[in-house]
Formats: structure tokens, C-alpha cells, sequence
């Protein structure tokens, strides 16, 4: 058929021909992917091939199979009998839950300390470049080894927890924290926290549109923080308290009970937080000084106050080049959450690389899901971010 | 619209088409591709081996890749200077002189609990003897053969004295440390589950980490084979200060495990083990091997290989016995000297005695 069409067309410039541009790079390109698939399914069929030959299961059946084993953090109900797809899950959660956090704590630190480098006071300036020097130039599994081994492993036994405050109790089996237990009033506190949530948002947007309409101020947030707290305080007054505390009882060993933040999730959340924290305070700063001195200058001539100033005229600037370099470090987070196998949190990795790998033996299957689970992971971040910075992306009128 | 697809095509078919020129073989074919043992290549790993040929190669290689644990005093454990001793290490050393006539023809590759598994598969080893248990699902679902039983454990329960807890039952609510990718792991949740009690556990990647978690008061309880658990209160602190509990809650069969598919290789490492055995039922010991080889006893006469020719029809020298008893003994003298009474180790033949002396080692004759 190929020849048919090449002898048909040949001359006409926009046939088949070896001599035409575009025709060629369509082969080599072609030819490119041809190889590319052709070595994957190379790699497929032989690793098939050897694992017929050598007699190892395989295939994504023994994901229904009984994991058998204990995971000492289950955000969702997991027992023993409960299946490796669902030991999956505890996993995927433990590796999500360390990863939500750190991010969130670790951009506020990270800006904190961004803009405090920046600062003109000089002790402040200094600490915060301090931080960022010592912080980032140490190696991330230090860290973890730092705040597992160094600092929460000495700490007293559970029979001798610290106490700080009445209820919360510290040893070296995690910080215990009494338990809130929701009552029947709960959901009328709830929904009013919602309802004044939802009211501050038009207020504000109102009160923006009337500035631009007719110049004049409203105490927008300031109002809207009231709101927050007084409808919701307002409803816990006449209903009751929305939950109880349930705080931690003795046991043989340990308090039963309560809250437990686990000492390996506390070292590898602070871990991850601090080191990542010091990367994006250099990110941040580079973003406002990125931002010209003109505007300040301009902002400042209109009459605007410092903090207004930063706030309106200079982070909006610098947040289009902060958020892509911010991305990279959120998903480095993201990924360097799998360190967590070096000081036993169940995380993704230690849970499903590990213990199902090893009890199933099916290495391929089992780093395939979590390659995979990871390169989704990263992706969604990345498409997140990418939207976010498309919003705030410098509109040219 | 038509032309580019054309292209696409070609293309395609130029790529998959040079591919099938440069790989080696047609991968589509498998299964109708015979097995040629003379064929096999020089490559390690295990792609590609051929029935019968570990063997081969590792007379090839001039040493045998022995998978040991990271440090397990009694059964695989280096010394300062990297002499390795213990059974397991015994066991390979043994099948070192049965093959080489030399003891030392062996590399010892220290393998976390996690990675022994894939090292074997993938042909990183020749033979996993690294105090690991025989069941039904690493025998069948990993590509395994296990060769027999080398020591007879079970699982126990290891607590500090200040407790005050002497049975395992006590542990309700405590957090137990263990390594991760073990059958312990599983057993403990058994033993848990089966009872009703509500307990923690917390698995380490490696079994140092775990130790130390539990010697630090991270852990109320520390979990593995018994004979683990006086190998590790060695490494501890204060080891007068922690008791192993009397109960042992599960079987663990620990033994050598070889790649499925390779029956000479297999044959060569069970019955090195019902060697070492057999020449401990006959008391023929590194001592006595001269002697011995003059004796008139038909069952020794067979076993040193001056009757019959049982070493050659699995590829290896008529006197591969009296070359392991010489080189490291029988089963009872590695044994006593890696882990028995006059080790610190200390520990009872029990289970592990002979079968015609109170145990349930057994080995299958040689004739």
C-alpha cells in the first residue's frame, strides 16, 4: 500500500517522499518510538519469560490475599486479616498524611523565614540566614537521624511520661494528646463554623467591590473574624460543648487511648518540614527581591504602609516566580517522605515495598504500584500548582 | 492526513524491525525455545540459566556466593576481621569442600531479611543459607526449593526482668519490636489475634535498629527465633537484665532454600545437609575422618564413598563426604562449636539432637 501511495504522489511535494522534510522527521520519529516500545516490550516479555521459568507468582491477585500482619498506624480500620490491597491503602495514607503536613508547615516556616532574612532588624535577618545555612547544608537523613535517635529516643518511658500539660503526656512511645469526642450538638457547631466561614467570604468579596466602587473602606476582616468566632461560640453557649476530652489512661505497658502521635512520625514530619523549610525561605526571598525597588518606591509614594505594601504590591509579583521552584520542593517533600524506612514509619515504601513485598515475593508488581503511586502523586501536585500559577499569573491589559 | 500515517508506520515498522536484528532472540517465542545446558551463556544472574548449570557455573567462578545474614552470632556472624563463623556459614563451607575440596571457595554476602529473597531469584547467590524458615508459601510462590532443615526454632518472646512478665500472655497492650519482612512479623499478629489481646508492633528494616529500639525502651517487647534471641541479648547493654519468655509460638524450620529448576544443584545441597547428619549418626568426625576411611562398616564404607559412586551421580568427586567432614566436621561438632554449651550462645541440643537421642534430626540414608 506504501508503494501504491508512493508512486501515485511522487513530484507533487506534499506525497511520500524521502526527499521531503517533514516526511522524514515523521520517520525518524516514528522510528524513535518504535524502539522505545519495542525494548519495553523486550524487557516485558523476558522478565515474564524468567519469572514462568523460575516458577514466581505473578500478577495483582495477591492484592486481595490476607496481609497477616500488624501496621502500629492505621489512619483507616486495618486488622490483621484485612487484605495487602488494603494494607496498600494504610500505607499510601501514612505516606499522605506526613506529606499534607510537612507541605503546609513547611511553606509557612519557609515564608516566615523568607521574609525575616529580608527584614532590616539585624538579629532577625541573621537567625533566619543562620537557619537557612545550617538547616539546608545537612543531609535530609541527618536530619531524620537527628530528631529520632538524638532527640526523641532518650526520652523518659511511658511509665515516666512528662507531662507538660494536664492530659498530654511525652515518652519515647509518641506524644499523647487527649481525644475529642464529638457530642450530640456537634453538628449544629459545625455547621454554624461553616455558615460564618461562608458569610466571611461574601463579606469580603462585597466589601472589595464596594472599595472599587466607591472608595470607601469596610473592616472586612476584621469583621469576618468575629464572625469565625463568635457564631460558633455563640451556638456552644445555648447547645453545649460540641465534644469532650478524653484523655489517656494508664495501661500495663503504656496510656491507652487518647491521641497518639507516633515519635517516628513526629522526627520524620519535623525532618521533612525544617529541611524543606529552608530550601523555599531561599525561594521566597529570591522572589521578592526579584520584585523591583521602583514598586516599593511607587507603593510608598501612594502612601501605603509597609505591611500594605508587602502584602498588595510586592508578594503578588513575587509569588509568579516563587510558586514553580516552590512546586519542585513540594514534591522533593513529596518524595522524600519515603526516607521514612530509615527510622520505621509505616509509610508507603516500608509498608508496601517492604513488608508485602517480602511476604509476597512479587518484587515487580509491588515496585510497579509504588513507582506508580508516586509518579501520580508528583503529577497531581505538579497539575495543582500549575493551575494555582496560571491564576496568579501576571495579566498583561 | 494519509501520508504522515504512512510514515508512522514505516517507521514503526524500521524501529521494532532493527530491534529484532540487535536483541539476542525473539522474545514472542518463549516457551517454545528449548533449553540447551551447553548454551548457557557467561553472564551472571539468572537470566538464562540453564537446567543443571549452577553447578557449572560455579566450578566456573571458582568460589561459591553464599547469602548469609548481617551479623546473627551462632549462625552467620563476622569477627572483626571478616572471618565469618556460624552453622549457616558452616553449612556453606561444607558445600564448598564438596565441591571444591576446599573450605575457603566461598564469598559470604550479608543480605537483610528484606533482600535475601530477590538476591536468590535473581541468581545474586547460589544457595540462601540465612537462618530462614521453610513454609509453604516461599517454597511454592517465590520460585524456591528448600533443601531441608539445618535447625529447628520457633519463635519466642525476649522482655526486660523489671517488668515483672513470665509469659507471653502478659504482653497484652505492649508494643513489640521485630524486622521487617520476616515470618515473625506474621507470627506475632497470630499469636495476638488468636488470643484476643490488642498489642503494637513496630518493624524494623534492619534487625540492629530493632535490637536497639528495645533496648532503649522504644519497644516493652522484642520478637524472633529463640536461638535469635540469645544471639542478641549478647549484643544488649545489660543482657542479665532481659529474660526470654518460655513460650515458643510458632515452628520455624529454618533451612538452605535454592532456586526452583535446577534438581542437580538442589540434590548437591540437600544432601550435603543429610551428610552432615548422617556422619554424625555414624560418628565420623573431623577427627576420626582417617580412621574412619579405613573402616569395615558398610554404612561408613558408602557414606565415605569407597562403596558405590552416590557423589558422582550428582556431578561431584566419590569422597565429597569425607572432604566436608574433614572440612568442617559433622552436624553435631558445628553444632556444639558455633552455638552449643561451651559457647556463650549456650544452647541445648533439644529438638536438634539426633533423632535416636531424644531430637527429631533425621536424615535420610545414603545408599
Amino acid at each position: 500500500m506504501a508503494k501504491a501511495g508512493q508512486g501515485a504522489r511522487r513530484g507533487n511535494g506534499l506525497g511520500f517522499s524521502w526527499y521531503n522534510p517533514r516526511v522524514r522527521s515523521v520517520i525518524y520519529q516514528a522510528a524513535v518510538l518504535g524502539i522505545v516500545i519495542g525494548l519495553v516490550w523486550f524487557f516485558v516479555a523476558t522478565a515474564q519469560q524468567n519469572l514462568e521459568r523460575l516458577n514466581i507468582s505473578s500478577g495483582f491477585g495477591f492484592l486481595d490475599t490476607t496481609a497477616g500482619f500488624g501496621i502500629i498506624q492505621t489512619l483507616i480500620p486495618y486488622t490483621e486479616q484485612s487484605s495487602y490491597g488494603r494494607a496498600f491503602l494504610v500505607g499510601l495514607l501514612n505516606t499522605l498524611v506526613v506529606a499534607v503536613i510537612g507541605i503546609a508547615l513547611s511553606t509557612l516556616l519557609g515564608f516566615v523565614v523568607g521574609v525575616a532574612r529580608l527584614s532590616r532588624n539585624w538579629l532577625l535577618a541573621n537567625l533566619a540566614a543562620a537557619y537557612v545555612e545550617i538547616m539546608r547544608n545537612i543531609p535530609l537523613l541527618l536530619h531524620l537521624f537527628f530528631w529520632y535517635f538524638v532527640v526523641l529516643r532518650p526520652l523518659p518511658g511511658p511509665m515516666q511520661s512528662l507531662e507538660p500539660v494536664p492530659g498530654v503526656f511525652l515518652s519515647n512511645r509518641g506524644l499523647i494528646l487527649p481525644e475529642p469526642v464529638f457530642d450530640a450538638s456537634a453538628l449544629a457547631f459545625l455547621s454554624a463554623l461553616i455558615l460564618a466561614i461562608i458569610g466571611s467570604v461574601f463579606l469580603v468579596r462585597w466589601s472589595r467591590k464596594r472599595q472599587l466602587a466607591t472608595g470607601q473602606l469596610f473592616p472586612a476582616w476584621r469583621v469576618s473574624a468575629a464572625l469565625i468566632v463568635f457564631l460558633p461560640a455563640l451556638v456552644w453557649a445555648i447547645g453545649g460543648a460540641p465534644f469532650h476530652l478524653e484523655f489517656a489512661t494508664r495501661g500495663s505497658f503504656d496510656y491507652a487511648g487518647g491521641m497518639r502521635l507516633l515519635p517516628e512520625f513526629v522526627a520524620l514530619t519535623l525532618g521533612l518540614t525544617l529541611y524543606t523549610a529552608a530550601f523555599i525561605a531561599e525561594i521566597v526571598r529570591a522572589g521578592i527581591q526579584s520584585v523591583s525597588r521602583g514598586q516599593t518606591e511607587a507603593a510608598a509614594a501612594l502612601g501605603l504602609k509597609e505591611s500594605t505594601t508587602l502584602r498588595l504590591v510586592v508578594i503578588p509579583q513575587a509569588l509568579r516566580l516563587i510558586v514553580p521552584p516552590l512546586t519542585s520542593q513540594i514534591l522533593n517533600l513529596t518524595k522524600n517522605s519515603s526516607l521514612a524506612v530509615a527510622i520505621a514509619y509505616p509509610d508507603l515504601v516500608a509498608v508496601f515495598a517492604g513488608t508485602v513485598l517480602n511476604q509476597t515475593g512479587q518484587a515487580i508488581e509491588v515496585i510497579s504500584i509504588t513507582m506508580a503511586v508516586y509518579l501520580t502523586l508528583s503529577l497531581l501536585t505538579s497539575l495543582a500548582m500549575n493551575w494555582y500559577n496560571a491564576r496568579i499569573a501576571l495579566r498583561e491589559r | 492526513m494519509k501520508n504522515p500515517l504512512v510514515a508512522l508506520i514505516l517507521g514503526i515498522l524500521i524501529g521494532v524491525g532493527g530491534l529484532y536484528f540487535m536483541l539476542p532472540y525473539e522474545p514472542a517465542t518463549r516457551g517454545a525455545r528449548e533449553i540447551q545446558p551447553e548454551a548457557a551463556p557467561v553472564t551472571e544472574g539468572a537470566q538464562r540459566v540453564a537446567a543443571g548449570s549452577t553447578l557449572q557455573r560455579v566450578k566456573r567462578r571458582g568460589f561459591l556466593q553464599c547469602g548469609v545474614s548481617q551479623g546473627l552470632p551462632g549462625f552467620s556472624n563476622p569477627d572483626d576481621r571478616g572471618n565469618w563463623t556460624g552453622i549457616d556459614v558452616d553449612y556453606c563451607r561444607a558445600l564448598a569442600a564438596a565441591i571444591f575440596d576446599d573450605p575457603a571457595k566461598v564469598r559470604f554476602r550479608p543480605l537483610s531479611a528484606k533482600d535475601r529473597f530477590t538476591a536468590l531469584q535473581s541468581g545474586e547467590i547460589d544457595i540462601l543459607s540465612r537462618n530462614t524458615t521453610w513454609t509453604m508459601s516461599r517454597d511454592t510462590q517465590l520460585g524456591f526449593d528448600f533443601v531441608g532443615v539445618i535447625y529447628y526454632d520457633g519463635q519466642a518472646f525476649m522482655v526486660r526482668k523489671a517488668s515483672g512478665i513470665t509469659s507471653a500472655v502478659q504482653l497484652a497492650g505492649a508494643t513489640i519490636c521485630t524486622q521487617t519482612g520476616t515470618t515473625t512479623e506474621l507470627n506475632v499478629a497470630d499469636f495476638f489475634r488468636g488470643r484476643g489481646l490488642s498489642y503494637q508492633v513496630l518493624s524494623y528494616e534492619k534487625n540492629d535498629e530493632a535490637i536497639s529500639a528495645y533496648d532503649q525502651g522504644r519497644c516493652d517487647g522484642y520478637t524472633t527465633d529463640a536461638s535469635g534471641l540469645y544471639a542478641e541479648r549478647l549484643k544488649m547493654k545489660n543482657p542479665d537484665e532481659n529474660i526470654v519468655l518460655p513460650e515458643i509460638i510458632s515452628k520455624e524450620p529454618l533451612g538452605p532454600a535454592v532456586r526452583q529448576g535446577d534438581p542437580q544443584w538442589a540434590d548437591i545441597a540437600r544432601w550435603t545437609l543429610n551428610a552432615l547428619v548422617n556422619a554424625e549418626e555414624l560418628d565420623i568426625t573431623s577427627k576420626n575422618i582417617d580412621e574412619m576411611l579405613a573402616s569395615e562398616n558398610p554404612l561408613v564404607r558408602r557414606l565415605l564413598g569407597d562403596e558405590g559412586a552416590y557423589g558422582q551421580a550428582v556431578g561431584l568427586e566419590g569422597d565429597w563426604v569425607a572432604r566436608i567432614v574433614r572440612a568442617v566436621g559433622n552436624y553435631g561438632e558445628i553444632f556444639e562449636r558455633n552455638v552449643g554449651a561451651e559457647t556463650p550462645l549456650g544452647i541445648k541440643r533439644g529438638l536438634n539432637a539426633l533423632w535416636n537421642d531424644g531430637g527429631i534430626m533425621y536424615a535420610p540414608p545414603i545408599r
